[in-house]
């Protein structure tokens, strides 16, 4: 049974964030079981103030803020939290549930392996999409001599 | 002093009935989609974002959808929302070095490393309306191209291309990141003089024409110092927003946001303890704000003049001028207000303009019947113009 450290959870949690809403509806309805669960915090929606960085790495400033919704489950003993960019509660509770669930080493290597990686290769996939569609329009400019020497 | 009006309720339902029917227009045509406009009026939904202060693409849809394509009134109602909802903490600085690029250009140097991908761009496009877009009787697709070899991993970092010049000491510094706290005009009322990250924030908020002709204004020569200015480097790609929520203790990304940043280097002069050098200006917007974010750089940078010790001698130098009058919400709350009742208050300038005219009158008779009283008919003659004499 892997160790499940502090990066594990980052990892998954960050996917689960990142993830469409439908493809984790669609993880949670595929579970050979759903474990039952309550809510330590229903899921409520707030800001966070984006900080950006003058020149991207001098003095911090507020950039703006974002819709955020956070959510807090008890999942067989184990507290599962979720904090998603958005207004979808059901989006927050799901994450919730699966971060409640992936910390449990009973669930942990079954649902790495059955949840988080496909999810994780269809990110990785959208990106790569998205940078050959790039990568296509990278420019070689040529400066040339004009008029008279 | 304000006479609040009273009455008129029927009229303004009714008038707000009226809206929603207008807004909706012929209904021979297909309603509009909040994600349609998410999808296919990005541009719009960025500025609302950017202006609005608020990320949230189907909030701002939805806030262009109600407000009938009015930016401003669509960004009036991304302010409002706002103030439902509670503050829960503030991100980590976003690491704009880890962005995953949709356009990355510099007009300063050509051969940047990382290359130059111009991404999905109206440059160089001839400006010549396309017919065919106003035909969508048939489906159509919009394959976008894409090249197999990437020279570069998607998730690798981008250096920074003014660092290059930076270690040759001819580019300023980016300034070490603050240990103090960072302030939010959201929280605290703006108040002057404005340190850089106050300035910076009101900037990113701004109308966006007010800062592009502020911008303007400096390359048309209105300001102190700096030569031509140059883009040293404009991106536009996917940053992830993390925080550290307190009951965890470390931190977790909540999900990507698109920005485009741009900076801005122009020569400086220099000062008595600076060499010349160049000097920078920094923007960010939500979004692809491109042009937004040009000219927040250009005003920037005009900003810096009393730390670069330059002389105020133009409107984008000028504070006060730039940061209090940049806002559209409280511009347009101050303007369009004066089409709401004002009728008690314009009652009693028409009081005064009467009573004024009242005196001007007996006082214009007055004066006439002492003229009349000192005057002869002869002296009347020899005060006549010599012309006419």
């Amino acid at each position: 049974m892997t160790q499940i450290s502090t990066e594990h959870r980052q990892h998954w949690m960050n996917i689960l964030a990142r993830t469409p809403f439908a493809a984790i509806e669609t993880a949670w309805a595929t579970l050979p079981e759903q474990p039952e669960y309550t809510f330590l915090r229903q899921p409520e929606t707030g800001l966070v103030m984006v900080q950006a960085r003058t020149n991207g790495s001098g003095n911090a400033f507020s950039m703006g803020e974002i819709t955020l919704t956070r959510c807090a489950v008890n999942i067989n003993g184990t507290v599962g939290h979720a904090y998603i960019a958005g207004r979808d509660k059901k989006h927050a509770e799901l994450a919730a549930v699966f971060d409640g669930l992936l910390q449990q080493p009973a669930y942990n290597d079954q649902l790495s392996k059955s949840v988080i990686e496909p999810m994780e290769k269809a990110l990785t996939q959208k990106q790569q999409t998205k940078a050959e569609h790039v990568a296509s329009t990278k420019v070689d400019f040529f400066t040339m001599v004009r008029g008279e020497d | 002093m304000y006479v609040a009006v009273k009455g008129g309720e029927k009229a303004i339902a009714n008038a707000h009935q009226y809206l929603a029917s207008e807004r909706r227009g012929n209904t021979d045509f297909p309603e509009l989609s909040v994600a349609q406009i998410r999808e296919q009026m990005r541009l719009a939904v960025d500025r609302v974002m950017t202006e609005g202060s608020l990320y949230d693409p189907d909030l701002a849809a939805l806030a262009l959808k109600q407000s009938r394509g009015d930016s401003i009134e669509a960004i009036f109602l991304l302010r409002a929302y706002r103030t439902t909802l509670p503050r829960f903490c503030n991100s980590i600085p976003l690491n704009t070095s880890k962005i995953a690029v949709t356009r990355r250009i510099s007009a300063a140097f050509k051969d940047m490393p990382g290359g130059q991908m111009l991404g999905p761009t109206f440059d160089y496009t001839h400006r010549l309306l396309d017919f065919s877009l106003a035909d969508t009787t048939e489906t159509k697709t919009y394959p976008a191209p894409s090249a197999e070899d990437l020279q570069r991993a998607p998730d690798e970092e981008l250096p920074r291309i003014l660092d290059f010049l930076q270690n040759d000491g001819l580019v300023e510094g980016a300034g070490e990141p603050n240990a103090s706290s960072v302030g939010d005009i959201t929280r605290e009322p703006l108040e002057l003089p404005a340190s850089r990250d106050i300035r910076l924030q009101k900037l990113t908020r701004a109308d966006e024409g007010f800062i592009l002709a502020m911008g303007y204004s400096t390359q048309r020569g209105f300001k102190n110092s700096g030569g031509h200015p140059f883009a040293g480097e404009i991106r536009t790609g996917d940053v992830a927003v993390e925080i550290i929520p307190e009951e965890l203790g470390f931190p977790i990304c909540i999900g990507n946001i698109t920005v485009t940043e741009s900076e801005i280097v122009s020569i400086y002069d220099g000062s008595e303890d600076t060499p010349p050098q160049f000097s920078r200006g920094y923007g960010i917007t939500f979004g692809s704000g491109e042009r937004k974010a040009i000219s927040i750089a250009l005003v920037d940078r005009a900003l810096r003049c009393k730390e670069l010790k330059e002389d105020i001698i133009a409107p984008a130098q000028d504070e006060e001028f730039v940061l209090m009058h940049s806002d559209n919400i409280e511009a347009t709350g101050f303007v369009e207000h004066l089409k709401l009742p004002h009728h008690v208050d314009f009652q009693s300038e028409l009081d005064i303009l009467r009573r004024l005219r009242s005196n001007w009158e007996q006082s214009k008779a007055r004066r006439e019947a002492m003229e009349q009283s000192a005057s002869t008919p002869d002296e009347v003659a020899n005060n006549a113009p010599k012309g006419f004499a």
